[in-house]
């Protein structure tokens, strides 16, 4: 029987990929944006499997709303992006660095 | 009961339907032309809805079962955000002008992050807490860019996207925890969950929202993206981020922690202490070796969140009063602050290292000397305004039974003292030079007058603040009870 502990272990799991690609991806900016989805999707994961455990549906609707949020997230990163290819001429994660920090 | 709900949002119906409806307008007819009537247009409305929403103060009420909250501490960090952000506005309007940056979507995007700063300080639900603050980070991270064909302006929005949407994921994890073990998403219903026993998913759901939080307010050790971001913006830009949305994060963030986790104040005093205190001992330590202005000030606008949140972490009534009064008189500080940015210019080209102030007092004597007194008031000197912020957080810090994190807070205000000091220094000391030409225009040589005689004159008997500290009062009363 696969309960909600599992679902919550594995949301976990995927959370923190997510977090590591982060910080330890040092190549790709996409690769960044890749791990951003990643979180929220296990957010999602959380989210779905409280609404079914708790028999409450406001935790599916909340996950819409990630959703939606999500690709909008998704549109204007990208767009950044381009602007940022256009100006630099790279994505590599080492040539965001114009400005020290 | 929908029309008395909506009528409860109607300031922020309004102005996302100006919004939306001036950015269709704009991309059909003139474009970038209608630009300065628009920035105009949308600073009036924010005033305008400024003074509605601060006399139409009816109390507490409440919209969509408690999913919105109007209250007087919501009405209270609405119009500190609406007048900052017109301010902000009507000080870009002409930089931008002259640099070729005004596009039409400039003020609108601002408006836009109005409408989710004021959704996010009046919420009263996770998911309306999530969508305001996205609202507002989607239009921050695009504001942040706006300078399309610079490295520098598109490094700082890609940054400040990635590090924003890192926050947004750990603020939407802590929310997901929360959901699941207090069984609602309503901060009425997390603080009922509270009250007889604590669960440890809770407690960890309240350990990543306050990450998220501290992430939104750029208080360390989560302010690594704030140097950056105020460094590579355009100035009017950078100005704006560190009024409006400050304001907003943390009238947020105190709404959180007493709204839906009142309750428990001891486990969470303890967290936003440490936060205070290494987010003031950092501001003040690393901005000493900064020679960009606008570094400075990132560092500065950290170390100023520490002393916000020490007023937070005092978890009393008298402590969000604290911190309400000390970001009011932050956001007027940083105002006129950056008025006097905005005039640093040499050859018509923006000029932001702090040796440019050399001997900046004999060609501008009277906007030197507003240097002075807004340096003086980020520092803390009384009979600054800036001290009576100090002051009010200190105090509460100290009667909350934290007087180790007031001594702490005096020591970090007096190393941070020696950064405001040398700009003083190189102003009136400082060899000559000639760095900087040009006259400040009048919009931001007024507001730079403004706000100084607001800083400056604060003291004096009978003006007491300008009666802010009853109104501040009140609006804690509201949220802590």
């Amino acid at each position: 029987m696969i309960g909600l502990e599992h679902y919550l272990v594995v949301a976990a799991a995927l959370f923190v990929i997510g977090i590591f690609g982060l910080f330890l991806n040092r190549k790709n900016v996409i690769i960044l944006l890749m791990s951003i989805e990643l979180m929220l999707l296990a957010v999602n994961i959380n989210f779905v499997a409280f609404s079914s455990y708790l028999n409450d549906l406001v935790g599916q609707v909340f996950t819409l709303f990630v959703l939606t949020v999500a690709a909008a997230e998704a549109a204007i990163g990208l767009a950044i992006l381009v602007c940022f290819f256009r100006n630099r001429g790279t994505i590599d994660v080492e040539d965001v660095n114009v400005m020290k920090g | 009961m929908i029309s008395a709900d909506i009528q409860i949002l109607m300031p922020e119906i309004l102005l996302s339907i100006y919004a939306m409806a001036a950015l269709i307008g704009a991309v059909y007819t003139s474009k970038d032309a209608a630009a300065p009537a628009l920035t105009w247009a949308t600073a009036g409305l924010f005033v305008l809805m400024a003074v509605w929403i601060g006399i139409n103060g009816l109390g507490t009420r409440v919209a969509f079962e408690g999913m919105f909250v109007d209250d007087g501490f919501a009405r209270f960090a609405k119009v500190t955000i609406l007048l900052s952000a017109a301010a902000v506005l009507l000080m870009s309007e002409g930089y931008m002008q002259r640099r070729g940056l005004l596009r039409f979507e400039y003020p609108l995007l601002v408006a836009l992050a109005v409408v989710g700063m004021m959704v996010m300080v009046s919420a009263g639900d996770l998911m309306a807490l999530y969508m305001g603050l996205e609202l507002q980070s989607l239009s921050l991270y695009v504001v942040a860019a706006l300078r399309r064909d610079s490295v520098k302006s598109t490094e700082a929005g890609l940054k400040y996207f990635v590090l924003g949407a890192l926050s947004s994921g750990l603020l939407l994890y802590g929310a997901s925890l929360t959901y699941g073990f207090a069984g609602t998403t309503l901060f009425s219903g997390i603080i009922e969950a509270t009250a007889h026993e604590l669960s440890l998913g809770l407690l960890f759901g309240l350990v990543f929202l306050l990450a998220g939080f501290a992430f939104k307010v750029s208080a360390a050790p989560f302010h690594m993206w704030t140097p950056d971001v105020y460094e590579g913006s355009p100035t009017p830009v950078t100005a704006f981020f560190a009024t409006a949305p400050k304001v907003a994060a943390m009238a947020l963030f105190a709404r959180v922690v007493h709204d839906a986790f009142g309750g428990i104040v001891v486990e969470w005093q303890q967290i936003v202490a440490f936060l205070a205190v290494v987010s003031m001992f950092l501001g003040a330590i690393a901005a000493i070796g900064q020679t960009d202005i606008k570094r400075l000030m990132a560092y500065s606008s950290i170390a100023h969140m520490g002393f916000a949140l020490m007023g937070l972490a005092a978890g009393t009534q008298e402590g969000v009063k604290a911190m309400l009064i000390y970001m009011a008189i932050y956001v007027t500080m940083n105002i006129g602050t950056f008025a006097l940015i905005l005039t640093m210019q040499k050859d018509s080209r923006p000029v932001t290292d702090i040796r440019a102030l050399n001997s900046y007092s004999t060609k501008e004597p009277l906007l030197a000397m507003i240097m002075l007194i807004m340096m003086f008031s980020l520092a803390g000197v009384p009979p600054m305004l800036g001290f009576f912020g100090k002051y009010a957080v200190l105090l509460a810090a100290y009667q909350g039974g934290l007087a180790w994190l007031a001594v702490a807070g005096v020591i970090a205000s007096v190393i941070g003292a020696f950064y405001y000091l040398r700009i003083v220094y190189f102003m009136y000391f400082g060899e000559d030079s000639d760095a900087l030409d040009g006259r400040a225009p009048f919009v931001l040589r007024s507001m730079a007058i403004a706000t100084g005689l607001i800083v400056g004159l604060a003291w004096v008997p009978g003006v007491n603040l300008f009666g802010i500290d009853p109104i501040a009062a009140a609006a804690a009363a509201t949220l802590v009870n």
